[in-house]
C-alpha cells in the first residue's frame, strides 16, 4: 500500500469499523441499526437546514482542528485547544458587546483578531515560550493553561465582570456590528464557513508551499536535521504552537459571532477534545479536516432525528465516535508495531554487519 | 592452569568474520590486556565471554570446564563480570539499589539494611569509598563504575572484564581505577582490560593480547612489548592502497581554526587548545580513535556547538560568533556523521531533502513561497549527476538505501558549491561501489580548487584520500604530517597518544 492511499484508506476503515460496532451495539440492544442509520443520515443532510445546520458545527471543528494540526506537524501536541477556544469565545464576545458603534467592518475583523491573539498568547506564546526555555512539555501546559482559561470563562458569567444583568451565567448578546450573517433562514450556517475555507486554505498554503511550512515540517520530523539545516528550532515551537492557539481562538470568536452570539457557561461542548480526534482522522491534512469535521458534526447533528425516528439514544454517536477513536488510535498501533517489525529486522540484519567491534 | 581459556574461538554475522580463531588464557591474578583497533573484534569476544552471543565455533573453559553460556545470567552466575563502557545502572535509584538489583535476596521486602551492609563491605575491601545511599544520578562518572565494579563482585565475579574503562574517566579517575585493578589482582581476581590506548596498557597490563581483523595475533608480557612494536602488530603492515589523487598544490587558507576548546553535552572538556589550517586544493584528514573530540570539533566549526575559547577563521573572516545558517551561507558543507539522525528528514521526499539547507535561498524560494519546479529540477539533475537511485524525486528518503541516501547528502552539500566541504565517516556502513563513488566526488572538489576536511576511523581512508593528516588523541591534535611521510605505524603510534617525532608541527 502506498503511503497516500494507505493515509486515506485506513482512516476510512477506521469509520466503518465504528459504523458497523455501532450497528451491533444497536442490533444487540434490540434497535434496528439500519433504520437507525437512515434516521441519522435524515438527520445530518436529510433537508436544507439540517445540512446547514451540520455544515455550521463542522465550523469551530475545522478551524480548532487546524490549530492542532499543525502543532502535530511540528511534533508537538496541543491538548488545550479547548481552552484556547474558550479564551477566543470571550475576548471575541467581551469585543463584540463593548464596541456597539463601530461599524461592522471594523467591529467583526476587530474581535476575530482579538480573539486570535488571545487564543494565540494562551495556547502558544505561554506554553511554547515554557517549552522552549525551559523545557516544560506542553503537554501538561496547554492542558493546565487549558484549564484555567475555562474556569476564568465560568468565573466571568457567574457574577464575573461579564455577567449580564439577571439571574443566569450568561454575557450580554454581541450587537449586529459584531454578529456573522447568517446564510441559510432557520439554521445555524453563518458566514463563518467562508472563515473557516479561508482558514483551510492558509493552513494547506502555510505548510506545503512556505519556507515557513517546509520548517515547521522539518521540526516536526527531526529536530536535529532541522538543528543541522541551520533552524532556530525553540522559535518554531513558540510559533506553531501561537498559530495552533491562534486558529481555536478564531474557532471560539465565529462560534459567538456567528452561532451563540452570548457566551453562557454551557458555550462549549467539547469541541477543543473532539478536533484532536478529527486532526488525528485527517491526519493532519487541512483538506481531509473538512471532511472528518463535518463527518463529526453530522453524528452530532443527525443523532437527535435518529431518536425521533429510530428510539436510539443520541448518546449511541458517542459511542461510534469512541469506537472510531479507538482504530484511528490503533491504526497508529498499527502502523507502529510494523515500523517496530521492520526496524527490530533491520536492527538484527545491521547488528550482523555493525558490531563488529 | 589458566582460570578462564579461550580456545578457536570463531563467529561469523552473515558474510562478516567478527572473530576468527581468537585464542586467550587467564592466570590468576592477571591483568590481561585486549588490544586493537575499532572494529578488530574485541566486543564480540566480549559479548561470547559473557553470554550475549554463542560462538560459533571453539571453546570458551572456565577452570578447565568447558562452558556454553545460553544467556549473560548463566556467565554471571560462572562468576563472569562485565563493566560494560556504556553503565548498566538506573540513575534514580540509590548505589545499594543498583548494586543488589536483580539478586535482591529476600523474598518480597527489600532488604534494605542488608544491600547497604554488602555495598559498604565490598567497597571497603576494595579501598573503594562509595556512599550506598546516594542516588546513582548524582555521582561522577568515575564513581559510576565504581558501582558497577562493586556490582560485578557483589555478584561473586572471579573474573572481571572491563570493555574500555578509561574511555570517559579522567586522569584520577584512571589512576584510582588503576589501584583498584591492581587491589583484585592481589585477591586473584584476573582481569581483562579492553582498550586502544597503548600507554595505559603498558601501565597496568601483564599481559596482553593484540587483536587485528578478528584475529589474536599475538600474546606476550608486557615487558617484552614495545609501543611501536605494538602498534605495528594492531594496524598491522598492509600495503597502503595505492592513493587515487594527485598532490594538491596547496593555496590559500579557507578555514583557519585558533586555540579551539570546545566541551561535550556534559560540560567536559573534549577538545583542547586545537590549532591547524585547511587550504584550497587539500583535502586534511583527521584521524583518530573514535570518541577523542573529533565529532566536537567539527560541530564547533559548523556551528552547531558552542566554544570554551578559541578562534574560527573562514576565507579570512572571522566566524566564531556567527550561527549555523550564515555559515552554511558562507559556503561551509557538512556531511554529519550520522546521516539519518542529523543529515536526512526520513519522511521528506528525496527532493525536499536536496534542499534541506538552502530551502530559504533562491532558487527554491522567493519571498518564502517555494518554488517546487526549481525543486524539481534541482533534484533531477543531482539524481542524475550522483545516480542516486531509485532515480525518482518524490520517493521518501527512507525509503532509499544507506549509500543512496548517503549520495542524497553528498549531493545536496556538493551542489551548493561549498568553499570547504566538511565530511566525518563519509562512508561508513556503504559498500565498495558506493565508498568509492563517494571518494571521487570528495577527490573532484579538490581539482575544482575547494577544501575538504574529512574526519574518518578508517585509518585506509585517510591515507588514501588526504594531503595532510592530522591525528587526534584525548582532544588533542597530536601531530600533523604529511601523507606522503605517514606510515600506518606513524598515525597508529600517534592515535594512542605517543608524541611522533617525525610529524611536522602545525
Amino acid at each position: 500500500m502506498s503511503k497516500r492511499t494507505q493515509s486515506l484508506v485506513l482512516p476510512l476503515l477506521a469509520v466503518i469499523t465504528g459504523l458497523i460496532l455501532g450497528g451491533i451495539i444497536m442490533w444487540v440492544s434490540g434497535y434496528k441499526p439500519i433504520n437507525a442509520y437512515v434516521a441519522l443520515f435524515q438527520g445530518a443532510f436529510g433537508n436544507s437546514v439540517f445540512i446547514a445546520n451540520t455544515i455550521a458545527g463542522a465550523i469551530p471543528l475545522i478551524l480548532t482542528s487546524l490549530g492542532i494540526a499543525i502543532a502535530f506537524r511540528t511534533g508537538l501536541f496541543n491538548i488545550g485547544a479547548e481552552g484556547q477556544y474558550w479564551i477566543g469565545a470571550m475576548v471575541g464576545t467581551w469585543i463584540g458587546y463593548n464596541f456597539p458603534h463601530l461599524p461592522w467592518y471594523i467591529h467583526i475583523p476587530f474581535a476575530l483578531i482579538g480573539a486570535m491573539v488571545a487564543g494565540g498568547i494562551w495556547g502558544g506564546l505561554i506554553p511554547g515560550l515554557a517549552k522552549a526555555f525551559v523545557g516544560a512539555h506542553e503537554v501538561i501546559t496547554t492542558m493546565m493553561m487549558s484549564y484555567i482559561a475555562i474556569l476564568i470563562g465560568h468565573f466571568m458569567l457567574e457574577r464575573g465582570p461579564m455577567m449580564a444583568p439577571g439571574y443566569n451565567p450568561q454575557s450580554p448578546l454581541v450587537t449586529m456590528s459584531a454578529t456573522l450573517p447568517t446564510l441559510v433562514s432557520n439554521s445555524n450556517l453563518s458566514a463563518g464557513i467562508f472563515i473557516a475555507m479561508v482558514a483551510i486554505i492558509v493552513v494547506y498554503l502555510l505548510l506545503f508551499h512556505t519556507t515557513f511550512g517546509y520548517r515547521l515540517r522539518t521540526v516536526g520530523h527531526n529536530p536535529m536535521a532541522a538543528k543541522y539545516a541551520g533552524m532556530n528550532v525553540p522559535l518554531f515551537t513558540i510559533y506553531s504552537l501561537g498559530l495552533s492557539g491562534v486558529l481555536a481562538g478564531l474557532g471560539g470568536a465565529v462560534q459567538i459571532m456567528g452561532v451563540d452570539h452570548q457566551l453562557t457557561d454551557t458555550f462549549s461542548s467539547g469541541y477543543g477534545y473532539t478536533a484532536i480526534v478529527v486532526s488525528l482522522l485527517a491526519r493532519n491534512n487541512p483538506i481531509a479536516i473538512f471532511f472528518a469535521s463535518v463527518f463529526f458534526s453530522a453524528l452530532s447533528t443527525g443523532s437527535q432525528v435518529m431518536q425521533i425516528n429510530s428510539g436510539v439514544s443520541p448518546n449511541m454517536t458517542d459511542v461510534i465516535t469512541g469506537v472510531i477513536i479507538f482504530f484511528v488510535a490503533t491504526d497508529k498501533l498499527y502502523s507502529y508495531f510494523r515500523g517496530k517489525f521492520r526496524r527490530s529486522s533491520k536492527a538484527q540484519s545491521e547488528q550482523k554487519g555493525v558490531s563488529v567491534s | 592452569m589458566a582460570i578462564l581459556e579461550i580456545r578457536n574461538l570463531r563467529k561469523v554475522f552473515g558474510s562478516v568474520i567478527a572473530n576468527d580463531d581468537v585464542n586467550l588464557s587467564l592466570e590468576a591474578g592477571e591483568t590481561h590486556a585486549i588490544l586493537g583497533e575499532n572494529g578488530a573484534g574485541k566486543s564480540t569476544l566480549i559479548k561470547m565471554i559473557s553470554g550475549l552471543y554463542k560462538p560459533d565455533y571453539g571453546q570458551i573453559l572456565l577452570n578447565g570446564v568447558e562452558q556454553h553460556f545460553a544467556n549473560p545470567r548463566e556467565a554471571i552466575i560462572a562468576g563472569i563480570g562485565v563493566v560494560h563502557q556504556h553503565f548498566m545502572l538506573i540513575p534514580a535509584l540509590s548505589v545499594a539499589e543498583n548494586v543488589v538489583l536483580g539478586s535482591e535476596g529476600g523474598r518480597f521486602l527489600f532488604r534494605k539494611k542488608q544491600a547497604i551492609d554488602n555495598v559498604l563491605r565490598i567497597s571497603k575491601e576494595l579501598g573503594l569509598p562509595l556512599d550506598p545511599a546516594i542516588k546513582v544520578q548524582d555521582l561522577p562518572v568515575g564513581m559510576q563504575q565504581r558501582v558497577e565494579i562493586v556490582k560485578a563482585l557483589y555478584r561473586n565475579a572471579r573474573i572481571l572484564i572491563l570493555d574500555e574503562p578509561t574511555a570517559v574517566l579522567t586522569p584520577q579517575e584512571t589512576e584510582e581505577l588503576f589501584a583498584v585493578v591492581r587491589r583484585l589482582n592481589q585477591d586473584q581476581i584476573p582481569v581483562i582490560f579492553i582498550s586502544h590506548k597503548l600507554d595505559e596498557v603498558r601501565e597496568i597490563a601483564d599481559r596482553i593480547t593484540v587483536m587485528r581483523a578478528g584475529k589474536s595475533v599475538h600474546t606476550m608480557p608486557i615487558a617484552d612489548a614495545t609501543a611501536k612494536e605494538l602498534a605495528q602488530l594492531m594496524v598491522g603492515r598492509e600495503v597502503v592502497l595505492e592513493t587515487l589523487k594527485t598532490p594538491a598544490q596547496a593555496g590559500e587558507v579557507v578555514l583557519r581554526v585558533e586555540n579551539l576548546s570546545v566541551r561535550d553535552d556534559r560540560k567536559t572538556t573534549r577538545v583542547k587548545n586545537v590549532s591547524f589550517e585547511v587550504r584550497t586544493g587539500e583535502i586534511f584528514g583527521i584521524a583518530g580513535v573514535d570518541g577523542n573530540g573529533q565529532t566536537e570539533l567539527v560541530e564547533a566549526i559548523v556551528g552547531l556547538r558552542k566554544l570554551e575559547g578559541g578562534k574560527i577563521h573562514f576565507l579570512d573572516k572571522n566566524i566564531t560568533s556567527e550561527n549555523v545558517s550564515s555559515r552554511i551561507q558562507h559556503g561551509i558543507g557538512y556531511v554529519p556523521q550520522d546521516r539519518q539522525r542529523d543529515g536526512l528528514v526520513l519522511q521528506f521526499t528525496v527532493a525536499d531533502n536536496l534542499v534541506l539547507r538552502s530551502v530559504g535561498a533562491k532558487p527554491f524560494s522567493k519571498s518564502g513561497w517555494l518554488q517546487k519546479k526549481s525543486t524539481r529540477a534541482n533534484a533531477e539533475k543531482l539524481i542524475k549527476e550522483f545516480d542516486i537511485r531509485p532515480p525518482l524525486e518524490d520517493v521518501q528518503v527512507g525509503s532509499l538505501s544507506g549509500g543512496n541516501q548517503q549520495k542524497v547528502i553528498l549531493a545536496r552539500e556538493m551542489a551548493r558549491e561549498p568553499m570547504l566541504l566538511i565530511a566525518v565517516q563519509p562512508t561508513r556502513g556503504l559498500d565498495v561501489g558506493a565508498i568509492e563513488g563517494i571518494h571521487r566526488h570528495l577527490l573532484s572538489l579538490c581539482e575544482q580548487g575547494k577544501a575538504v576536511l574529512l574526519v574518518s576511523l578508517e585509518l585506509e581512508e585517510i591515507m588514501q584520500l588526504s594531503d595532510r593528516i592530522g591525528v587526534m588523541h584525548a582532544g588533542e591534535l597530536v601531530t600533523v604530517m604529511d601523507a606522503k611521510a605517514a606510515t600506518r605505524e606513524s598515525l597508529g603510534l600517534a592515535m594512542t597518544g605517543e608524541r611522533v617525532e617525525e610529524g611536522v608541527a602545525p
